[in-house]
């Protein structure tokens, strides 16, 4: 292979660094559009009484007011993935139930008129009693948010799996703990942005916007909008400014526009602002977790149990209560545990609603789960590394069937661990503690083990269903993702893709693939990553999350590829009268192998295919156009016992790091983070890197800075970025990254996915070291993040303890 | 003023890129929305609109500023460079190369605003350490590059520019 597997440059980058990326607001692809602006709701929890909009529609450019209840008359419910009766509109239609709901839509000339506009709207409100909290909400006396649930729980669920009674008969020790994780999003810095065009005489709504999938929920917005599938047309812009799982939220929005447009009769563009992104786009789960392990005196985990709720917000919105099962197969991680009890509970609350983000739902359940490894070992009086290494799974059990039935498809654990200890000097770590603790200096060291799993497999899903309930249906598996390689009448090469990458380099990659199969220049290739719904090579599972496209797509472009490489080859070997296993293709064309003599330019075959079938072999087909689709066999539907694989790939990710906390100010100072990746085989190093980084940071906020912050009223606080703090190029620490590569035996390029393995781990890694950097002071980490006063009063609140 | 003042339009002229720009604008028209949308420079990205982000920031008479967080006609008279003015005969500026070669960028949404407060550092002449280019850069949020590639990137125009004065 030439160009997989090389650090090559990325052809997204030109355009990119000269002001001609092509995104969402640049974007004016109809005449007389009118700009959209929102009235949110100031309230956590309130009934609608009235709303007064005579006055903004009389305001001078102002062509339409549209308020919940014309929306309504226009909708259905979004459906979802549960059995509770939930209704779920784009804008509030009796109730609002978070702060920053939508209420009311102004469209006018443009977005200055149209805000304007909104605060001519009135809106009388009965103000009613809000839940904020994840335990609040369990409590059966706590004021329910969806009368017609009659609970503010909306999913909930047992899984038991091996001996988990024996398993805990037979522990020398249990260990109880509880853990909260934050509600966190990712802030991509482009917001949100729609365009929505209603035609009436086809009766068909065509939407652009920065939308990334995944396509299953083109089947949600067109069962809101009462349309057939094909009269739904979602265009995505060429580029996206980032998403990180996030803007698969845009899709109310987009449902909510497409419906303002046909009240209003014009074209509509709504570009979200700042303040809206934080209070009401999107974000991960808060979770609450109770863990529970048996475990022998020698550091042997006997069994686990884990109580899980998360907090969905004031709506369950598709994919949640997804964030639940995302890591269900992968739920006792790295390392050997058969016997495992699982209860998954999804709760709403006066919080704005969730969905996917970088690492959806390994953070809130990795922080728990390598939290214990640490709590086990200091209980026990065990290094942590012999608790580790005990439990941890060997290369010789590869592939391995976990407990809840995911199957690790390759690895090699302890090989990255040692490659891990090979950069930190342990032991004299370990002695320089010691005598920092004597002298006022507290340094920690502190790892985690993450399986990353990639390329989500549909059926885990319907996880949230019992097998009763999921029997009723038709069963749900597999990842497909399709791909186009075209090559024209002059010999251009064009790849269609429809992963919709948000900034991971798609292009770059789609490029390599194609020019190693088919012998050229990846300049010479274009790839077309806008996706359109009537146009483009898509399924259910199409689009960018679960780090599917190194698995994935990039699969689906390698068979598309191939399949042109095979009808070039098909039409060489008729003209060069040899057989197909003697024909080599490179240096943009097909030779005679030994005798290179013998030769025809791929131009030339490409010419034949269009200018001349006639000359074409029998049976074969005019023109070279081939789509593949691809997924794995290994992402079956859950079966009646609740076993499922629930991703295709799982990578593996060993992190140390070391800290140090300054105990008179709570800050923490990380001084070194070194992370072991095994993703399988690297389709371009160069993005890689660019991803592990990425991931990093975004678990590194997670860790340190940030979170979406509400009152004990509902009151959201953290509203701009002056509130909400993102890591800055001055809170990056100095970070090695380091790879070994066990190539998944799944995937015809041997690739796994990345980009989320440091989400996962940075939060509990870097909890880890502060835990054992505070160990003189009987400090348990169990909240994040590891702002300066939530450390200090955790010093503070306890009584020292001598060393 | 009331509504209706703040809505008679202003007559402006600007220099832009090194081209003459005449337009009529609304006193409270952001000089943000005034390049995106009269002047039809779509490089120029907003993502706050309220001085944090960064990805706005463009050359005022030489200096780093966020275009949000100016009106359009507080811009009159003034020279601005946008992130489309910095190639030159069609050839790249040394940091549009760099960050390609360093892998400074993945989504390209906050590139332009950090290029061109990374022009104003490179044009000034000084010989930052690597501490004063991630201080720099704490005005700008990316979340895709964890920032690596980008100080790198600027780490590496300086070195090579030996930060003489920002030539191409």
């Amino acid at each position: 292979m030439t160009y997989i597997g090389k650090p090559l440059k990325r052809i997204e980058d030109a355009r990119l660094v000269s002001g001609e990326g092509t995104f969402i607001d640049d974007l004016s692809p109809l005449p007389n559009i009118h700009y959209a602006a929102i009235l949110r709701s100031p309230h956590a929890h309130a009934r609608i009484i009235q709303i007064h909009t005579e006055e903004a529609e009389k305001l001078s450019g102002v062509i339409g007011v549209v308020t919940g209840k014309q929306v309504a008359a226009l909708t259905r419910p979004f459906p979802v993935g549960v059995k509770v009766p939930v209704k779920y509109y784009p804008i509030a239609v009796e109730k609002v139930r978070f702060v920053g709901e939508a209420v009311a839509v102004v469209v006018a000339k443009n977005r200055y008129i149209a805000e304007d506009a909104l605060s001519l709207i009135k809106v009388e409100y009965e103000a009613l009693t809000p839940v904020v909290n994840i335990e609040d909400a369990l409590s059966a006396e706590s004021s329910v948010l969806h009368e017609e649930v009659g609970s503010n729980v909306v999913n909930h669920r047992i899984f038991r799996y091996g001996n988990i009674d024996e398993a805990f008969k037979n522990a020398d020790h249990v260990i109880n703990k509880k853990f909260t994780f934050p509600k966190v999003s990712a802030t991509p810095v482009e917001n949100y942005g729609v365009i929505a065009n209603y035609t009436k005489s086809e009766g068909s709504y065509t939407i652009w916007s920065n939308f990334h999938g995944p396509f299953t929920l083109h089947s949600v917005m067109t069962a809101a909008l009462k349309v057939p599938s094909n009269r739904l047309r979602i265009i995505t812009p060429k580029d996206i400014g980032g998403s990180y799982g996030i803007k698969s939220g845009v899709f109310p929005y987009m449902v909510l526009m497409g419906v303002v447009s046909r009240i209003v009769n014009v074209p509509v563009k709504w570009t979200e602002d700042r303040q809206e992104h934080l209070m009401a786009s999107s974000s991960g789960t808060d979770r609450v977790t109770w863990i529970e392990a048996a475990v022998k005196k020698d550091g042997t985990i006997l069994g686990l149990k884990m109580k899980y709720a998360d907090n969905v917000g004031g709506y369950i919105r598709a994919p949640e209560p997804a964030c639940l099962y995302r890591t269900h197969s992968n739920s006792t991680g790295a390392y050997r545990i058969q016997n495992v009890e699982i209860e998954a509970i999804a709760v709403v609350t006066n919080k704005s609603p969730t969905g996917l983000i970088r690492g959806y739902g390994g953070p809130q359940h990795y922080f728990p789960l390598e939290r214990m490894i640490q709590i086990i070992s200091n209980e026990l009086d065990l290094d942590i590394l012999e608790v580790i290494k005990k439990n941890l799974l060997t290369k010789e059990e590869f592939p391995y069937q976990t407990a809840s039935g995911g199957i690790y498809d390759s690895g090699d654990y302890h090989k990255a661990l040692n490659l891990a200890l090979e950069s930190i000097d342990y032991e004299e770590f370990k002695a320089k503690q010691k005598e920092g603790w004597k002298n006022g200096k507290y340094l920690g060291l502190g790892f985690a083990c993450i399986v990353e799993p990639s390329g989500s497999n549909m059926g885990y899903v319907t996880l949230a269903l019992t097998p009763e309930e999921r029997a009723k249906s038709l069963p749900k598996s597999g990842c497909s993702e399709g791909a186009t390689v075209t090559i024209d009448p002059q010999g251009g090469i064009t790849v269609r893709i429809s992963t919709v990458p948000t900034g991971q380099g798609h292009e770059t990659v789609a490029a390599q693939i194609v020019a190693d199969a088919l012998g050229v220049d990846p300049a010479m290739i274009r790839v077309v990553a806008e996706l359109d719904t009537l146009t483009s090579p898509w399924s259910v599972a199409s689009g960018s999350y679960s780090s599917r496209f190194a698995p994935i797509g990039s699969s689906a472009v390698y068979q598309a590829a191939h399949k042109v490489k095979r009808k070039l080859l098909e039409i060489a070997k008729n003209h060069l009268n040899t057989a197909m296993d003697k024909l080599v293709i490179g240096d943009g064309k097909v030779s005679v192998k030994n005798d290179p003599e013998k030769s025809i330019s791929i131009k030339r075959l490409v010419g034949l295919a269009h200018w001349n079938p006639e000359g074409l072999p029998n049976g074969l087909e005019p023109g070279i156009h081939e789509s593949a689709f691809f997924t794995l066999p290994a992402a079956k539907s859950p079966n009646e016992l609740d076993l499922v694989n629930g991703s295709v790939t799982y990578g593996f990710v060993f992190d140390a790091v070391q800290v140090e906390v300054d105990i008179d100010t709570g800050e923490v100072k990380i001084l070194n983070y070194t992370t072991i990746h095994d993703a399988g085989s690297l389709l371009n190093p160069n993005i890689v890197e660019g991803q592990i980084m990425g991931g990093l940071a975004h678990g590194l906020g997670a860790a340190m800075y940030e979170e979406l912050a509400y009152d004990e009223r509902g009151q959201f606080l953290t509203g701009s970025f002056m509130d909400y703090l993102c890591p800055t190029a001055t809170e990056i620490p100095k970070v090695t990254i380091k790879h070994i590569e066990t190539p998944s035996p799944l995937t015809p390029l041997g690739a796994k996915g990345l980009g989320e393995g440091n989400t996962m781990s940075a939060p509990v890694v870097i909890a880890n070291a502060v835990t054992d950097a505070l160990k003189p002071f009987n400090v348990s980490i169990d909240q994040l993040p590891l702002t300066p006063d939530r450390v200090w009063s955790k010093i503070h609140h306890q009584n020292a303890v001598k060393i | 003023m009331s509504i209706q003042s703040l809505k008679e339009k202003v007559k402006i002229s600007l220099l832009v890129n090194g081209r003459e720009v005449e337009g009529e604008t609304e006193p409270r028209k952001l000089l943000s929305d005034f390049i995106r949308e009269d002047i039809g420079l779509t490089g120029t990205h907003v993502g706050c609109e309220h001085g944090v982000c960064g990805s706005c920031t463009v050359l005022f008479n030489g200096k780093a500023v966020r275009s949000c967080l100016m009106f359009a006609v507080q811009a009159n008279g003034s020279t601005i460079q946008t992130v489309e003015g910095l190639a030159k005969d069609g050839e790249q500026h040394l940091l549009q190369k760099l960050f390609t070669e360093c892998h400074g960028l993945q989504c390209g949404f906050c590139t332009p605003g950090i290029l061109m407060s990374s022009v104003e550092l490179l044009n000034s002449g000084k010989k930052p350490t690597r501490r004063e280019i991630e201080e720099m850069l704490s005005g700008h949020l990316c979340r895709c590059t964890g920032y690596k590639g980008v100080i790198e990137a600027i780490e590496s125009a300086c070195r090579t520019n030996e930060c003489k004065g920002g030539e191409n």
